[in-house]
């Protein structure tokens, strides 16, 4: 099948959908794309299905040279991107011929852009999903990330009008962010002093951020657990181990482990989380569960509701 | 038993404070119920060693109908059925020249290389958890004999279908990988074969028992030295 040919591959390139559930029996994570509110808004411009396969785009340098004809968006970090050396705007569909050179450069702000053609990448689903876990070496189109010489099959599937989404809504990359948590697992053994520094001081990132998980660094945080068996873990779980550092984590996270947790740091602020670098900036504060999905439901109507421009 | 969040749209149910093949067999019976009354609302379960984790779909339901349906589906555990999952039998290749921390664990506890082997193999071990990697699988629990503490050290690279014991732990590592636990034998079985169905011979709650086979019928059965 024709589709994208991979010229440069970038960094780190993921073929993901919205993700891998009910594989946990066999020890297998979600996958799926860190910041899923950029993933979905591309899907959604172009019409495809919510959980059509794109390409995750970590920290960029990829080129592609087009061999149909098809349309594609690129939403999430503010990445500069050329087609055929011309500059070309994000969140905002465009139409590719066969012979095109997509470039996509180095982010400046945020860490990962997603590029969506029309109808999805084609790609054999394993367990359920396309996406690409590395670790597990499952997903994508060799349980990799893209390599040179690599092809994105896709099909020639132009749409009739073109798409952008008005720059008051599209999300802002900074360097800090304020991360909702829900006390959970653990918190128990953490006394009240330790939760009040915990949600009340700041972390910095450290360099050790992937997909698995971000370390964070400031002040120490300690749990009265003295040994505990490990338990499964869900996205956006707090583990702080014995160094009293904590780690979120993520996507591509173990499904059990047994470090001491005190909550989660809720979806919508992970994909937040995701697009930080390292020496950026987090708080943690406390919600309640209630808050929580009421959180959930404002931003699946707020989704729902805002309707793009035609172009 | 005690339900506690663990996130948005997840639940860890805590059976006990330590484990046993009957909290296990609780909590596979739970597994049962849950997966038999709540099957709409549930996106993945991830049982281990005393605790359930319940992750559940926020746009079917939410934190306190699934709440109310998990107590339903935990107060009526019939563990009888779960405690005898199926009985799956493990070709294990012991050698030195494959398990090459056998001679350390029978120095430790001051046995023959041979006794090491014997216990080994001498009794069923019970599948408590699968994680850590595709279609790794928590054995549980070795004779205090041949138990042994992590290498200080990991190993850079562990080969596939090693058996390994960390603690009271054993375990076939189903690809290669880094890995610390003590390595006593190579089981020539694929512990997880995505392209076949099903990928993992065993799944939690079954009951393994190592069958211990020469250097030839090792080779016979796919295995790679």
């Amino acid at each position: 099948m024709s589709g994208l040919l991979v010229q440069q591959p970038g960094l780190l390139s993921l073929l993901q959908d919205r993700g891998r559930y009910g594989a946990h029996n066999l020890g297998l994570t979600t996958g799926g794309p860190l910041d899923f509110t950029a993933f979905d808004w591309a899907n959604r411009l172009l019409g495809n299905d919510a959980n059509a396969t794109c390409l995750e785009i970590g920290f960029g340098g990829l080129s592609l040279e087009a061999e149909i004809d098809t349309s594609c968006v690129i939403t999430g970090a503010e990445t500069p991107c050329r087609l055929n050396g011309d500059t070309l705007s994000q969140w905002q569909t465009f139409d590719l011929a066969a012979g095109d050179k997509l470039e996509i450069g180095f982010a400046s702000k945020g860490t990962r852009c997603y590029l969506a053609v029309s109808g999805g990448f084609d790609i054999e689903p394993s367990f359920g999903s396309s996406s690409t876990v590395v670790r597990e070496k499952i997903g994508g189109l060799h349980g990799d990330k893209l390599q040179a010489g690599d092809r994105l099959p896709c099909s020639a599937a132009k749409i009739d009008r073109h798409w952008q989404l008005g720059e008051p809504d599209r999300p802002e990359y900074g360097d800090f962010a304020n991360l909702r948590v829900v006390l959970g697992y653990q918190q128990a053994a953490f006394k009240p002093t330790q939760q009040w520094r915990f949600f009340n001081t700041e972390y910095r990132l450290t360099d050790r951020c992937d997909r698995m998980g971000f370390r964070l660094e400031g002040e120490t945080v300690h749990s009265d657990m003295v040994g505990m068996l490990s338990e499964g873990i869900c996205h956006g779980a707090i583990q702080i181990p014995a160094d009293g550092q904590p780690i979120v984590l993520m996507n591509d996270r173990q499904t059990i482990g047994g470090y001491p947790k005190i909550g989660s740091v809720i979806p919508l602020d992970t994909a937040r989380l995701a697009q930080l670098s390292p020496g950026a900036v987090v708080s943690f504060e406390q919600i309640g569960i209630e808050q929580a999905h009421n959180i959930h439901c404002l931003q699946q109507a707020r989704f729902a509701r805002t309707q793009p421009d035609p172009c | 038993m005690r339900i506690e969040v663990a996130g948005q749209n997840a639940f860890i149910v805590y059976f006990a404070e330590q484990t046993s093949a009957a909290v296990s067999a609780q909590i596979q019976a739970a597994v049962n119920n849950i997966l038999a009354s709540m099957a709409d609302s549930i996106v993945d379960l991830v049982p281990s060693y005393a605790s359930l984790l319940v992750i559940f779909d926020l746009d079917r339901s939410d934190h306190f109908a699934v709440k109310q349906q998990l107590r339903g589906a935990l107060a009526n555990l019939d563990s009888l059925d779960a405690a005898s999952g199926e009985l799956v039998s493990l070709p294990v290749y012991y050698s030195r020249e494959s398990g090459p921390d056998l001679e350390i664990i029978a120095e430790n506890g001051n046995l023959s290389v041979d006794q090491v082997i014997e216990i080994h193999q001498q009794q069923e071990y019970r599948v408590y958890a699968i994680g850590f990697a595709p279609g790794f699988a928590y054995l549980g629990e070795v004779d205090e004999r041949i138990a042994a503490p992590r290498l200080a050290t990991p190993r850079q690279k562990v080969p596939r279908g090693a058996v390994a014991i960390a603690d009271r732990q054993t375990a076939v590592y189903p690809a290669v990988s880094p890995g610390g636990w003590n390595l006593i034998g190579l089981c020539p079985t694929r512990m997880f074969d995505p392209a076949r169905e099903p990928s993992m011979p065993v799944k939690v709650g079954d009951r393994i028992r190592f069958e211990a086979i020469g250097r030839e019928k090792f080779l016979k059965l796919g295995g790679e030295l």
